[in-house]
This record gives C-alpha cells, structure tokens and sequence, in this order.
C-alpha cells in the first residue's frame, strides 16, 4: 500500500473517535443520541480528507502516519472542548480549519523549505521580537504573572506559540553551519570537552536569551522548553555529551539564581513544593490550581468517570477547576478517561515524536536532520513542561497541550510545525 | 547525527514514562490521601449528585432522606426532626458529615469497587446509595427522650444477645434539619446540642461501677456472693478513711447484701484487695480503655476509663489510680453511658461482650440486601456461672434494695444505681442506673444518667430506665 493510502486509512480512527466521542457527551446529557454527532463526525473526515488531498498532490513521499495522529489529537480536543465548554468548541473547530489552511499554506509555499536557511538571522530575530511582545506595553497581556499573551484589539494570541518554530529554524541552520568547528575546535579541559571561545559566544547568547526570557516573560516553563530544545539540538548536532551538561548547569544556575528573585516564578516553584500547604493555597496565584489538578486526577482513578462526568463546577456554577480546557485539559482528561485514557494519550504523543525523530534521521542533509530533530523536541518538550507541570512533577506553568489545548495559537503553530515536518519528510524518502 | 537522535528519542520516551508514572501515583497510589485531603471538596461536591441511600429505624419509620436540590445535586432531610439527630448525624457539603451518616457513607453512596462501577459506567447507570436500616427503635427512643424530660443526660439500650442498639438518647437533642443555617450558634449554645452524650459524656459512674467490680471479684474466685465481707463505716481505704452513704455503719455482711445496698467499704476493701492489675485487667474486657467498636465515627466515640491530668487516659495499671476508690466508682473515672450499657448488656448475655451496633442491613436500589451486619462478639469477660451470680445479685438490688423505682409488674429486672457526687455542699450529683431485664432471659440492658441532678440514682434514673425498658419489653 502507497503511503499516501496509508495516511487516508489511518484518517478512519479518528473520524470514528469524534463520532464516538460526541455521542458519548450527547449521551451523558441528553441521555438521547442525536445524528448531529455523526455529522460532526462527517465534517472532520472531510476537513481531514482534504488535507490528505493536498499531501497526495504535494508531498506524495511523506511520513503517512504523522497527519493521522495528530487527527486523532485535534479530535480528541475538540470533543475534550465540546465536554467543557460548547461555545469554545465551535471556536476551536473554526481554529481547526484556520490552522488546516495554514498548513496548506506552508505545504504549497515552502515547498523547497531549506531557502528558510537563507534567512536564519532575520528568523532569529523575528522570533526574539515575537517572545518580547507579550512585554509591550498597550498589546501585551499578563496571565496569572506570566507574560505570554498579545492582544490587539478583540484578537489575541499567543507569540511563543510561533516563536518556538523560528527559534528551531534559527539554531538548525545556525548549527549546521557550526557543528564541525564547534566539535574540531574543542580542547578538552579538566575532562570536560570545551567549544571553542569564538564559536561558544553565540551559544552563550542563546543561553542568556533564555535567561532574559524567565526575567521578562517570568515563565519558567516556556523558558525550560526553548532552551532543553536547544540543548537538545547542540546534543544532535556535536554529539558531545558534556556541551549539554555545562549547559543544563548554566541553566539551572540562572534559573535557581533568578527564580529566587522573580516573585512570580518564585511563587510558582513554592506551589509545587507545597500544593497543600493552606496559606498557598488559599492565596491569589497560589497553589490552588496545582491541588485542584492533582484533587480532579486522584477521582479519575485507573478507568476515570467517564466522558462527560468530570466534576468541573461548583452547584453555585463556578469553576473549581480552573482553565480546564488550557493549561488543566490533561487533568480533566485524567479525570474522566482514567489513567488508562492519560497512557493513551501520551502514547499518541510518543509516537509522532517517533515519527519525527525517524524523520530526521531518513533527511539526506543537517539542515533538515536538525530541523526535523529541532521541531520534534520542542513539541515533545512542551507535551513534558504542561503534563509535567499538570501532574507536578515540575512546576506548573501556562504552556498549552499541542492540539489538544483549546487555542488558536496553539493549533495554528502547530500545524505549521507539522508542515515543516512533512516537507522534511517528504524530501527525506523521496526515492533518489 | 543518527546515534544522538536514538539517544534523544530514548530520553524523550523516558520522560514520557515519568509522566506515566507520576500520573499513575496521583491516580493509583496516592488517590486515597488526596481524597481524605481537607482542601479536596470533591469528594463532598460529587456525593452532593449522588441520591443518598434513605436511613430507617427498625420499625420502618424514616429517618433521613435526599430530596433533590438545585444544580443536579441531593440535599438531605431528617423527617423525624431531632429525634434521632445524634445517632443519625447529618450529611452536608458545607459542613460535611457526622454520625451514622458519616460512619456508614460507604452503604449511603453505593461505594462500589473500581470493576462493579466501571461495568455501571458502561450501562450508563448513575450511581445510587443503599439504603440503611438501624437497629433503632422510635418508640424507644421517644420513651427516654420523655422520661428524661429535658433535663440533660443520656440514656442508650441495647439487645444483650445481638449488641443492638436501640435507643440512643441524649438531651439536648438538636434537629439536624437546622444544623445547616445555625451550625456556628449550636456549636457555642450552652449546654452543646451537638454533643452526643451517650457516646462522648464522660461522667463519674458511682456505684454503678460495682457491677465491674463484682464481677472481678466473682469470677477471679476470690469472692462467691455469700463470702462475709465487713460493711463498717470509716474504715480506711488506701490510707484514707471511706464512708458510706448516709454514713450508715454495716457489720459483718454477705456480698450480696453490700451491692443491695451499695455499702461503699465494702467495695472499697475488695478493690484494694483484687489490685490495680486485677481490676485493671476486667475493665480491659468490659472495653474499657479504648473507643468502643460501636459503627459510629471514631471521633464521636469516647474511650471510658482512668484520666489523668490535661483529659489524658491512663494505663489501666497507673500508679495514679486509686484502686479502692476507683471499685465504687470514684477516683478519676469518666465513662460513657455507652461503656455503662455494654456492661449492663455484657453481664445480662452471660459474660459474653458484644459489639454494639447501631446498624441492621443495607439494601441496593435494586431491592437486594448489599450488607446484613450480623451480631459480633467482642470478648468474653467472665465465666457464664459468674454472670448467672452477678446477675441474681443485680436482681435484689431490684427487689430490696436502692433501685426498687425500676422494678416491673410481672417482669423480674436486675440493675444497679448510682449517686456520684459533683458539688456534695449543693447536694448535686450525677445520677445513674445500669440494668436489664427479664432477668430470666434479658432482652433489654440500658443505662440512664442525668447531668447535675439533685436526686439520687434510685429515685431519678431508675424510673427512667423502667419506663424505657417497659416500652422496649412491650
């Protein structure tokens, strides 16, 4: 069978689970089965089809399994929405087209995606301007003492959604070029294999980037996320282990020294430490959300409540989770498909991390390997900084769960990650 | 660049696995505790959209019920108001639970295992709460709350052969239908409405206590209710001279005559003359020492026994406790009238201690009984010939002695009174009588006690007891 039918076959599953998934909420509350649910489910196998259609026609080579899963992933969100909110679920399906468009989009113009090259500086610092939007003052709008949002007008979004794409462009090219001269220039120093001073500069400037990040974007989870990928990327590119460990301690030096001094991230790192402390918990941006995430998984059990069963408000119809369909919509998940329904999902994020990891090391050229790699770690970085943080096994921080989370940001950045890995695909098992 | 990207997918997949493994700890292991966890209201609020199971007196009278509430939620009704509030309790989201709504919230909300619910998942079955039906009896019961009258105090009956209880009474009772609005104003109210004197009122027993200390002294073969035992007033009793009530002087005795007419040196002499290990030992057996096993909330269930300083309960061997005054029941001694039922009960069922129960059966929506509690034995306190002796002992105490007020027509009763003196210048004392009937084959031991009463056990308690026990017996 031809990739390409693959792909289409592979699409079938995750028609059928928002089928099944909207009858299940109608079910829990109507306790009637209407054929909308069929209908919807009609729609996405359409909205799907035709981006397979696009693929067929454009990249007939790529990877066949990466666009279903992620089909899989956006239905399962927007039945996820649906359960907690119907009015952001009709907006998250209009993103779902919005970001279907953009992804064609990204298909038809870069098709020869490695000219991106050609412009890594002026991506680099696209990507720096769109991090520091969030601090302009008028459009810039703060979340629970994080910076992470751009408003103008009734539109708003968030840049490190986009931002987290051109900074991979950036380093895949950066390092391509580097990646020898970091690696032959190296002298080996009390055991500890260190780069060459002129080339060690413009990491050095990587990492205070990410410094300047947790200061002015007070976001320890997005800040982890940029630089763990670079990182990550350093790691691909030298295959020297001890590059990463002098960075990991960089970081966490920094990090330690200025979580200590931003009260925000400070506050943030002592709900962690202690979810049930009373005085945190009570107190505004305190441990709250951290205890109610933890509080909605523990009721979920091995098999959760079910769907649509989740205890999401208080009988005076306030929420007692809060953003459950952003930051929490993992909890929420945990609570009603168990821990069963949680493996599961992350075993669909573990796979199109296979994917793409595969990806990279089919691609002919660094360029694309880093670039496949690059695109790969961050969306499993950001998969770990939320889940981790839902699930505190890091601080909890305001980064959305790909696909998943309501957020039109999100959903359009990352269908555009997943264009750039199909190009990359494409070209990487196109037959010679 | 293949071999770091293998080792970065790896590393990707381990901490994917760390994910899985943390979310399996709050889900699987840890669940327990985040449910027990004060913050976490979940628990309450989804139990809020649960329909509790209805809770029944044994004679069918319905003592709670769920009615539905705004916001597909359950809120609870007491159709019998304040009669059965302490024993009852009551079940809110704002203030949570206590008593039996508490102790038996498992049967109440249908608590499943993780499989039994899954299966109802998938039928789409919402889950429902059993209902429960008490060993209470509602005539009993508003028999005791007449006979005590209002005054403060507390009576508790209970089926010797089963460990039935049937009446739990305690004044000042409280509506569990206004505990919601007035929660603050009854928790300060003088006299505490909400505090269920039968099973937390730690009182001095006075002679009531004799009956632990006859059966100690009987059954460790030491004593036979004719040994001759010297009733003389004053006479020393750890050093200190003791005397008897009204200061009357007995001679030379038979042991079944000193508990007639509860002669405190004599008591006295034997206490010192079994010791601390001794008594200590019997109290253990009579349950003393520890919360009683009644299915009611631990806190709300208070241990009977020696206290020292600061309320704290003693080792039955302490070197504090004075032996010879603690055998007539004074000294440090606090008991629940619970504690004074089981050993009313414990003597009338031939030695043999049973655990109170304040549940029968409980029965799913489906009309099938999901539990049946069955009687329980708790230990064996003495031989069944020293119950048989206590018991015709107990029985003149009736028939001749101080407690006559609570003799039946037609029925023989066994018991035993108690005066024990709060403010001896005001002629104020805690009033008790502990008994059972028919003697021939009890069917009913109670215990009645009255706060701050100017009346002695003979003349106040017994009549109450003889009213409950006669209602009971009907």
């Amino acid at each position: 069978m031809s990739a390409r039918n693959r792909e289409l076959l592979g699409l079938v599953p995750a028609s059928l689970l928002v089928t099944a998934g909207f009858a299940a909420v109608f079910i829990q509350r109507q306790e009637v089965l209407s054929d909308v649910s069929l209908t919807y489910g009609a729609i996405f196998l359409g909205l799907c089809v035709a981006a397979h259609m696009i693929l067929r026609l454009t990249l007939p080579y790529a990877d066949p399994y990466l666009f279903p899963l992620v089909a899989l992933l956006a239905s399962f969100g927007i039945v996820m929405i649906y359960r907690i909110d119907e009015t952001l679920a009709r907006e998250q399906a209009q993103w779902f087209v919005v970001g279907l468009a953009f992804f064609a989009l990204t298909i038809v113009f870069l098709r020869d995606y490695r000219k991106l090259e050609r412009y890594k500086y002026t991506i680099a610092a696209a990507g720096i301007v769109l991090l520091m939007l969030p601090r302009v003052p008028g459009i810039g709008q703060q979340v629970n003492g994080a910076y992470l949002g751009v408003g103008i007008g009734s539109i708003s979004f968030q840049p490190a959604e986009f931002a987290k794409i051109a900074i991979v462009v950036f380093l895949a090219s950066y390092l391509r070029d580097t990646r020898q001269v970091l690696v032959i220039g190296a002298r080996r120093f009390l055991g500890l294999t260190i780069p060459p001073l002129k080339h060690f500069g413009p990491l050095l400037v990587v990492w205070g980037a990410a410094m300047l990040m947790l200061v002015f974007i007070r976001d320890l989870g997005s800040s982890l996320m940029f630089f763990a990928a670079f990182l990550a990327l350093l790691y691909v590119a030298t295959n020297r282990l001890s590059f990463v460990l002098v960075g990991a301690t960089l970081f966490g030096l920094g990090a330690w020294f200025l979580t200590s001094s931003v009260g925000h991230v400070n506050d943030r790192i002592q709900a962690w430490l202690h979810p049930f402390d009373e005085k945190l918990y009570e107190a505004p941006g305190g441990s709250y959300q951290v205890a109610q995430s933890l509080f909605a998984q523990a009721d979920g059990g091995m098999f959760g409540t079910g769907f649509g069963q989740a205890l999401l408000k208080l009988p005076s119809g306030a929420s007692i989770l809060p953003a459950p369909h952003t930051d929490l919509i993992y909890a929420v998940t945990t609570n009603e498909l168990g821990l069963a329904g949680a493996c599961a999902l992350l075993l669909i994020y573990l796979l199109i991390c296979e994917r793409g990891f595969k990806t990279a090391m089919l691609a002919r050229d660094s360029f694309s390997t880093l670039l496949a790699a690059g695109l790969t770690s961050v969306f499993a970085l950001q998969v770990f900084v939320i889940v981790g943080g839902v699930t505190k096994t890091i601080p909890l921080t305001g980064v959305t769960l790909p696909f998943v989370s309501y957020g039109g940001s999100s959903i359009v950045a990352n269908f555009v990650l997943l264009a750039l890995l199909l190009l990359v695909s494409d070209r990487a098992r196109r037959p010679a | 660049m293949n071999a770091p990207i293998v080792r970065l997918y790896v590393l990707v997949a381990a901490l994917f696995g760390l994910l899985v493994l943390s979310t399996s700890w709050w889900t699987v292991f840890e669940a327990e505790g985040l449910r027990d966890n004060a913050l976490n209201r979940r628990t309450l609020l989804e139990e809020a959209r649960i329909e509790r199971g209805r809770i029944r007196s044994a004679d069918g009278t319905l003592l709670a019920r769920s009615v539905p509430a705004p916001g597909d939620t359950w809120q609870r009704t007491y159709p019998s108001g304040d009669l059965f509030g302490h024993a009852i309790g009551y079940s809110y989201t704002n203030l949570g639970r206590s008593g039996l709504e508490q102790s038996r919230n498992g049967l109440l909300t249908g608590q499943d295992t993780e499989i039994d619910s899954l299966v109802d998942q998938l039928a789409g079955k919402r889950r429902e709460g059993d209902d429960v039906t008490t060993n209470l009896d509602a005539e009993g019961q508003r028999a005791a709350l007449e006979a005590l009258g209002g005054q403060r105090g507390a009576v508790v009956a209970i089926e010797p052969r089963t460990g039935r209880v049937k009446v739990m009474a305690s004044v000042p009772q409280y509506d569990p239908n206004r505990v919601q609005r007035s929660f603050r104003r009854l928790a300060r109210q003088d006299g505490s409405p909400l505090l269920n004197r039968a099973t937390q009122g730690g009182y001095p027993p006075g002679s009531t206590f004799k009956v632990v200390t006859a059966a100690a002294a009987l059954d460790s073969g030491r004593y036979t209710p004719d040994s001759m035992v010297s009733g003389k007033n004053g006479k020393a009793i750890s050093g200190v001279p003791l005397r008897n009530f009204g200061g009357q002087d007995y001679g030379s005795i038979p042991l079944t005559e000193a508990l007639t007419n509860s002669v405190n040196t004599v008591w006295g002499e034997v206490g010192v003359k079994l010791g601390r290990a001794r008594m200590g030992e019997y109290m253990e057996r009579f349950g003393f020492y520890r919360k009683p096993p009644l299915d009611y909330p631990a806190a709300q269930r208070a241990a009977s026994g020696e206290f020292g300083r600061r309320g704290r309960l003693l080792d039955p061997e302490s070197r504090q406790i004075d032996v010879g005054r603690m055998a007539i029941g004074q000294d440090k001694l606090a008991v629940t009238p619970l504690q004074m039922a089981t050993v009313a009960a414990t003597v009338a069922n031939g030695g043999l201690r049973m655990k109170p129960r304040l549940t029968r059966r409980a029965v799913d929506p489906d009309g099938r009984t999901s539990e049946s509690i069955d009687a329980e034995e708790a230990e064996r306190v003495m031989r069944r010939s020293t119950a048989s002796q206590l018991t015709r002992m107990m029985a003149n105490v009736v028939k001749e002695g101080t407690g006559t007020a609570a003799a039946l027509e037609g029925i023989e009763v066994a018991g035993k009174t108690g005066t024990a003196e709060i403010d001896p210048a005001r002629d104020i004392n805690q009033v008790w009588f502990v008994g059972f009937a028919p003697v021939r084959n009890p069917r009913i031991a109670v215990a009645v006690t009255l706060e701050r009463s100017d009346g002695e056990g003979g003349t106040v308690a017994a009549p109450i007891a003889k009213r409950v026990m006669e209602t009971l017996l009907r």
